[in-house]
């Protein structure tokens, strides 16, 4: 059945809600709407309003009682209305969520999820198109997933339920109806920690992850049709990174293109960028090349194009790097 | 109350009053961390967690080791946190205590979340969470009041009023007259007790637990009391409060206002008194000398409690640490 991200998000909510009695979803507007982007919807009819909870507007709150729910036995998944609404939760999810198996050394532990929409390309209100991922990932103790595709979409939001660490499960608000993927009845729980290698290439390593897959992947039929062999890696996983694949692949093309909608100072794309000078300079015959959003606050309708990185400057980053090497 | 439990809750007393004199002269000797004693406030915390099951949840925070010791954490445990173990956190299986929470309110919606996860499960097991004063000007103290009561949570809410936090007297705190009347607000009771009479703290508790228990949701207490001592040991009183305000406090220390009540009912004399003392003594020196011989930690135990399982990044970094490179 052709299915969007959204969907299989839904999918995989309605499957974990019906496999383990422990699993509930609780955010603002989950449960009689579906939530604002309705990944939920039709769930609290299904399962229940015990199970399908509708919360007063507090992020924080909704974190911290999650975070109560996870060590008393649940497997809450919760919901950030967007990326920017979050922040006021970063009080829990840092000094609670991430650390309370650290602090009880295993005896308590928070398995639960935060699913956070993020990202830029819907034309919203200031807040809603924030990619701050690299936060979560700097944060010790959390796992941050970010799938591109519907496939993935579904697999891994199955397997951060069933994990028994807290999961920044991050959701490409543009992309949520924008790609469809034909899903099996019973879709495979897909491994965290497992980047994906989309299209095989020689010349180039192209490496992104969630939103900006889509302008990867078209940049990626532009140059093929140039003569240029990139291959294309989704991270899906930012932690824990699959850094093999990444070396690997470097190892083999001897040159990285990495792109991110985040901006670009002390990004996630800069961690990969030291990854790869620590542990592959040798095999690299170009700098490695970042394409990111800018350190400028993200911005409203009429300025995202100039804001978010596009096919174009993908190609020509691809290019400029393949025509730079020694 | 009957003079059983009074007894027992009296030698309660004495024992964490031993134990937080004990910690500031071992902070003042190098061998504790920072320490924030609870001298004064023995009562509302010795009859409130009297009036628990021993499996109920105890979300207190950094000054309410008293508690926690009543409801099971071992005390060589709360030494050991002083003394930089984490090992201090790892609470034992039974027992159903979260390790103290030292950022100011965060902590209360995890009791909100805790007892609504027993509800879940259809377990009669209900929360309670420690918190001062100050930590009633907390966004995460609107958050958790406002969804336990929407939700009818079985969590009870007791707030140590004890003058002062740090050195923001209550008045500068909040311009209600009362913390419990902010449950209100909430649609929840709240109550207003002498914090330093164990009998108003544990009848007031117990009610509490009991409505928590029932299903009819949280309730707010407030143990009006004092801290006799400094914030912590890395502070001074004497630049922000009076020694007269102090010494006001003194004539209703908790543990003389219940020795007196049970001498006038035959239940306590200086043998008794000279007993329970060295059996506090005993019990401390025992729990010292276990947190002490503590066996160092290594790198191992630093990367070993992120995860269940560690990640290869992890495992990497340990190995790093641990090769000298």
């Amino acid at each position: 059945m052709t299915t969007t991200i959204a969907q299989a998000l839904n999918r995989a909510l309605d499957d974990a809600l019906a496999s383990d009695d422990r699993v509930l979803l609780m955010g603002e507007d989950v449960g009689r709407t579906g939530g604002v982007f309705r990944i939920t919807d039709g769930l609290r009819d299904k399962h229940g309003s015990h199970r399908v909870i509708d919360t007063p507007v507090a992020e924080s709150g909704i974190a911290g009682v999650g975070f109560g729910m996870a060590v008393g036995g649940m497997r809450p998944v919760i919901e950030m209305q967007f990326m920017g609404f979050s922040y006021p939760a970063f009080d829990q999810i840092i000094n609670h969520v991430a650390r309370i198996r650290n602090r009880s050394r295993h005896r308590f532990s928070a398995p639960m999820v935060i699913r956070i929409p993020y990202g830029g390309g819907i034309g919203a209100a200031e807040h809603h198109s924030e990619s701050a991922e690299a936060i979560y990932v700097h944060t010790p103790g959390l796992k941050v997933v970010v799938p591109s595709r519907p496939s993935d979409a579904y697999g891994l939001l199955r397997a951060a339920i069933d994990d028994p660490d807290p999961v920044v499960f991050l959701e490409p608000i543009r992309l949520y109806r924008a790609v469809k993927e034909e899903l099996p009845d019973q879709p495979e729980h897909v491994e965290m920690g497992r980047a994906s290698i989309e299209n095989e290439g020689r010349d180039v390593s192209l490496i992104s992850y969630g939103a900006m897959m889509k302008e990867c992947r078209e940049a990626v039929k532009r140059l093929t049709d140039d003569g240029i062999s990139t291959e294309l890696i989704d991270l899906r996983t930012l932690t824990p990174l699959d850094t093999e694949t990444v070396l690997d692949s470097v190892a083999k093309t001897s040159r990285a293109v990495l792109v991110s909608e985040a901006p670009r100072t002390a990004g996630f794309m800069s961690e990969v960028s030291a990854i790869i000078s620590e542990r592959a300079m040798f095999s690299l015959t170009a700098p490695v090349r970042r394409v990111t959003g800018w350190d400028t606050v993200f911005p409203l309708k009429r300025s995202e194009s100039l804001y978010l990185p596009s096919t174009d400057r993908i190609v020509s980053a691809v290019r400029a790097t393949v025509e730079a090497s020694v | 109350m009957d003079d059983d439990l009074a007894s027992r809750l009296y030698r309660a007393m004495v024992f964490a009053r031993t134990y937080d004199r004990k910690s500031m002269a071992l902070q003042k000797q190098g061998r504790l961390a920072t320490y924030a004693p609870f001298e004064g406030q023995e009562a509302a915390q010795a009859g409130s967690a009297a009036a628990l099951e021993v499996d109920d949840w105890m979300i207190g925070t950094y000054r309410d080791a008293a508690a926690m010791w009543m409801q099971g954490y071992p005390m060589e445990l709360l030494y050991a946190g002083r003394t930089g173990h984490e090992q201090g956190g790892q609470v034992p299986e039974h027992v159903n205590v979260l390790p103290p929470s030292i950022t100011v309110g965060g902590h209360m919606v995890h009791a909100v979340g805790l007892a609504w996860a027993e509800r879940l499960q259809g377990s009669s097991r209900i929360a309670i969470t420690y918190f001062g004063d100050g930590a009633t000007s907390e966004g995460d103290f609107h958050e958790a009041m406002n969804m336990a009561a929407v939700q009818k949570i079985g969590v009870v809410f007791l707030c140590q009023n004890n003058g002062w936090a740090i050195s923001l007297p209550t008045s500068e705190q909040t311009a209600s007259e009362t913390i419990a009347e902010k449950a209100i607000a909430y649609g929840m009771p709240g109550i207003q007790v002498d914090g330093n009479d164990i009998f108003a703290v544990f009848d007031a508790t117990r009610e509490a637990v009991d409505r928590a228990r029932r299903g009819d949701g949280p309730t707010l207490i407030e143990a009006v009391t004092y801290r006799m001592g400094p914030h912590t040991t890395a502070d001074d009183p004497g630049r922000y409060r009076s020694d007269d305000e102090r010494a006001d406090w003194e004539r209703r220390d908790p543990i003389e206002r219940l020795r007196i009540y049970l001498s006038e009912r035959g239940r306590w004399d200086e043998e008794w008194q000279a007993r329970i003392e060295q059996q506090a003594t005993d019990e401390i020196e025992r729990a010292i000398a276990l947190a002490e011989g503590m066996r160092a930690p290594s790198a191992a135990d630093m990367f070993g409690a992120m995860f269940a399982e560690m990640p290869s990044h992890l495992a990497e970094q340990l190995e790093e640490a641990t090769s000298g490179r």
